[in-house]
């Protein structure tokens, strides 16, 4: 595997780079909308107020989303330094959310000081166990990680149909949608009655011992060098490339495990199909804007956090469909990659 | 000869690659029935005046005028190793395919240009002389009348070497004219009708070969005499031992190595000597061989294997150190030790903080070189450790062996050209097929070469 999507020394500063993406994502979005009929003014005063416009819409809006974009911003940046593409967070935020889902009905009589790290316990568990399958194909027969994690996003979300509809099926049996999870296995709220959760704190506290691994830690320096040249990581650093790439998508799978927990302890209660609106992709962009720096990461998933607040805003109150803001997604990745490819 | 036209006239090229000027003034023609030597040390410009002549950029200023077409013939392989000779020729010359018109058209340009080459046997299968005639066939294919080798012989063991260049002055002779780059002065000494030279980007020497000598070329090269630097060494196998060549390597008694000792490995490419090499210093197992004590590698590829370009220096100084290194780093202090490295090695053009890439060839090695002596190996395996290096980094890598040795390690370095070889090592072992055996020092060249052919000595 020699894909790299490693920053290489732009010639452009990061934050330079990391803006302009965004905004001329944001430049085409309006354009897009001007071209398609809407108007596009009311449209991104819609979208600003929706984001940033007043303490709730940062707080309950804002945040939220923003919390398990941030966990799969660095889920796809850990792999990604290492060298791993890790395609597949949608899956392995499904599954975190039917472990947690799980866990989350069985442990009502518990204090949510245990309740609550089992519930992500067991996200972090089934994440990690759903990316078993593509890391031994790597290892074993050296199949690449980018086709087989993809594929198990279908598999992971025919698993969530299987599961609101079986084995995790509410009560009464007629809605496609499991139990709420006990009082006890849900995230607390950080500034009641808003919505923004625990898990948001849990999340940039992961991102800042992400940070202090990569710059200060062997470890984050032998998943740099692995990334960054396999062979001389072997010859020169003596490295076992294999099991190093093995032990961050393990890891990375884990981390997009515990975005799904979060998501059902903090948000949702219970599980539901399409619980993801495409997380598991759109922290690919975020993770591209954030240069795969944890830091950046976390101010990207507060601009993604902040789009689909918005695009909600946006489709209230303006009549522009919120898929629409999709086009910054797409532009901002395109233009990461483009910043970053390989110098011929 | 000077009655015919030129081929190829470069006039009055600059160029530079950001504020660094790569080429000034430079002219040069190239006409039919000429082999025209281009040398000059490592930057000096050739690549990029080459690369203008073909095309693939365009100088700053100056004139470039192609009477035919002109092809490169790189150092590197092109050839895709699965498909069959008549195939690869096919692709380079834009033939339809490679079906049995192809093959018949690709026959007949093999019989012309005189190649003992099949039409239909696959690439993966032929020799590494045979593979890059079939560079010279591809480039012939695209009816190119110029032709620019560079560094072609650098794979070749001598009697092949000899064979390439009669190629090439019979190629000259049917009508094309031919850039030869070369390291190798007493080569172009032979072939070459025609001489430039660059230094820094500049012509230092341009007129006929004859009346040329080694010395008259290198001073022009590098602008005046090397200084040899000499190093006492103690009598080889004098002292502890260090590495045992036992069976299956050795044919009889087991080659023991010592400390003290620079040992020069001669072998044809793809005869065993990598997996030989890669065995010494621990990087792999292999019947037959037994070390003591630490080793260290200077790898073959500095670009690809010994260095991460986009990392800083100090980081491809951790890179060789981090497996046994501790928990957390402490970048202060090696930055520091980086700093040191970098003074007592005489690694110029980059401090710590400086990506790998932005070091030339020679200093990149001297770096390598000094991060791989600094852990004071017991055994030190160099894998060409000159290759692409010019004049004054070539003897300054040698030097550095040398010390090694004196200083007690057992050095072990193979290079592709069998002269560096001579002059580097104390002992000299010849590999072939798999098999290595230890000629006296002082054989002569040629029977050196014939035991890396494996023909009796």
């Amino acid at each position: 595997m020699n894909t790299t999507v490693v920053s290489r020394r732009a010639a452009v500063p990061d934050l330079v780079l990391t803006l302009g993406a965004f905004l001329l994502g944001l430049a085409l979005l309006l354009a897009f909308l001007s071209v398609a009929g809407f108007d596009a003014a009311a449209g991104l005063a819609a979208l600003w107020r929706g984001a940033f416009g007043s303490r709730y819409a940062l707080l309950s809006a804002t945040l939220v989303p923003a919390a398990p974009l941030l966990l799969l911003g660095l889920a796809f940046a850990l792999a990604a330094r290492a060298g791993a593409l890790n395609i597949g967070m949608e899956g392995q935020f499904a599954m975190g959310a039917i472990g947690a889902t799980w866990v989350g009905l069985a442990v009502g009589g518990w204090s949510p000081l245990l309740a609550i790290p089992a519930v992500l316990a067991a996200g972090l568990v089934a994440g990690a166990a759903w990316i078993v399958v593509p890391v031994v194909l790597r290892w074993r027969f050296g199949v690449t990680e980018v086709i087989s994690t993809l594929l198990l996003n279908f598999v992971a979300e025919a698993a969530v149909s299987w599961a609101v509809t079986g084995p995790l099926q509410e009560a009464s049996r007629s809605y496609p949608q499991s139990d709420p999870i006990a009082m006890s296995a849900r995230l607390p709220r950080l500034l009641p009655p808003d919505r923004v959760h625990l898990g948001f704190v849990v999340a940039l506290a992961i991102a800042a011992v992400l940070w202090v691994i990569l710059a200060r830690h062997r470890l984050g320096f032998v998943w740099r060098a692995v990334g960054a040249s396999p062979r001389a990581a072997t010859v020169t650093g003596r490295l076992p490339v294999e099991r190093v790439a093995a032990t961050v998508l393990l890891l990375s799978g884990a981390l997009a495990g515990l975005g799904g927990a979060i998501e059902v302890s903090g948000v949702s209660a219970a599980l539901y199909q399409n619980l993801s609106p495409g997380y598991g992709f759109t922290a690919i962009a975020v993770a591209l804007l954030g240069r795969l720096h944890p830091a950046g990461i976390v101010v990207a998933a507060i601009l993604f956090g902040a789009l689909q607040a918005g695009a909600g805003a946006m489709q209230r109150d303006a009549g522009i469909p919120a898929v629409a803001v999709h086009v910054v997604q797409a532009v901002v990745i395109l233009v990461m990659l483009l910043a970053t490819r390989r110098r011929g | 000869m000077s009655a015919r036209p030129p081929l190829l006239t470069l006039s009055h090229i600059s160029h530079h690659f950001g504020a660094a000027p790569v080429l000034d003034d430079v002219s040069l023609a190239v006409r039919a029935g000429e082999v025209h030597a281009l040398l000059g040390e490592n930057g000096a410009g050739k690549t990029t005046l080459m690369r203008i002549a073909t095309g693939a950029i365009a100088a700053r200023d100056g004139s470039v005028a192609r009477e035919a077409p002109v092809a490169m013939v790189h150092q590197h392989f092109t050839s895709i190793p699965a498909f069959t000779v008549a195939e690869n020729l096919a692709l380079a010359a834009g033939w339809p395919h490679g079906g049995p018109r192809g093959r018949d058209r690709a026959a007949e340009l093999i019989a012309r240009i005189g190649l003992p080459l099949d039409p239909t046997a696959r690439v993966d299968g032929l020799s590494v002389q045979l593979r890059q005639r079939l560079e010279i066939a591809q480039a012939l294919a695209t009816s190119a009348r110029v032709l620019l080798l560079d560094e072609p012989t650098a794979v070749l063991a001598p009697r092949e070497v000899a064979e390439l260049l009669s190629l090439v002055r019979r190629l000259a002779a049917e009508g094309a004219a031919i850039v030869l780059i070369s390291h190798k002065l007493a080569e172009v000494l032979e072939v070459a009708d025609t001489v430039t030279v660059l230094r820094a980007g500049r012509v230092t020497l341009h007129g006929p070969m004859a009346g040329q000598t080694a010395t008259s070329l290198s001073e022009a090269m590098i602008g005046g005499a090397m200084p040899p630097r000499e190093v006492t060494l103690p009598a080889p196998g004098g002292g502890e031992p260090l590495v045992r060549l036992g069976p299956p390597l050795v044919a009889d008694a087991p080659l023991v190595l010592h400390a003290g000792d620079v040992v020069g490995i001669a072998a044809i490419e793809g005869n065993g000597q990598r997996d030989l090499l890669r065995a010494i210093a621990g990087h792999r197992a292999l019947a037959g061989v037994e070390v003591e004590g630490t080793t260290g590698l200077v790898p073959e590829d500095r670009g690809l294997e010994g260095l991460i370009g986009g990392f800083t220096l100090t980081e491809n100084l951790l890179l060789a150190e981090v497996r046994d290194g501790p928990a957390w780093l402490g970048w202060g202090a090696l930055e520091e030790r980086t700093a040191t490295l970098l003074t007592r090695w005489d690694v110029r053009g980059g401090t710590p903080r400086s990506a790998a890439r932005a070091l030339s060839g020679g200093n990149q090695q001297k770096f390598i070189l000094g991060r791989t002596l600094g852990q004071a190996p017991d055994v030190v395996v160099a894998e060409d450790p000159t290759r692409g290096l010019d004049v004054a980094a070539t003897a300054e890598v040698h030097a550095r062996l040398r010390t090694a040795a004196a200083e007690g390690a057992c050095v072990v370095v193979h290079a592709s050209d069998l002269d560096e070889v001579r002059s580097l090592a104390t002992r000299l072992l010849v590999m072939h097929e798999g098999v290595v055996r230890e000629l006296p020092r002082d054989t002569p060249r040629a029977s050196v070469g014939d035991a890396m052919l494996g023909l009796p000595a």
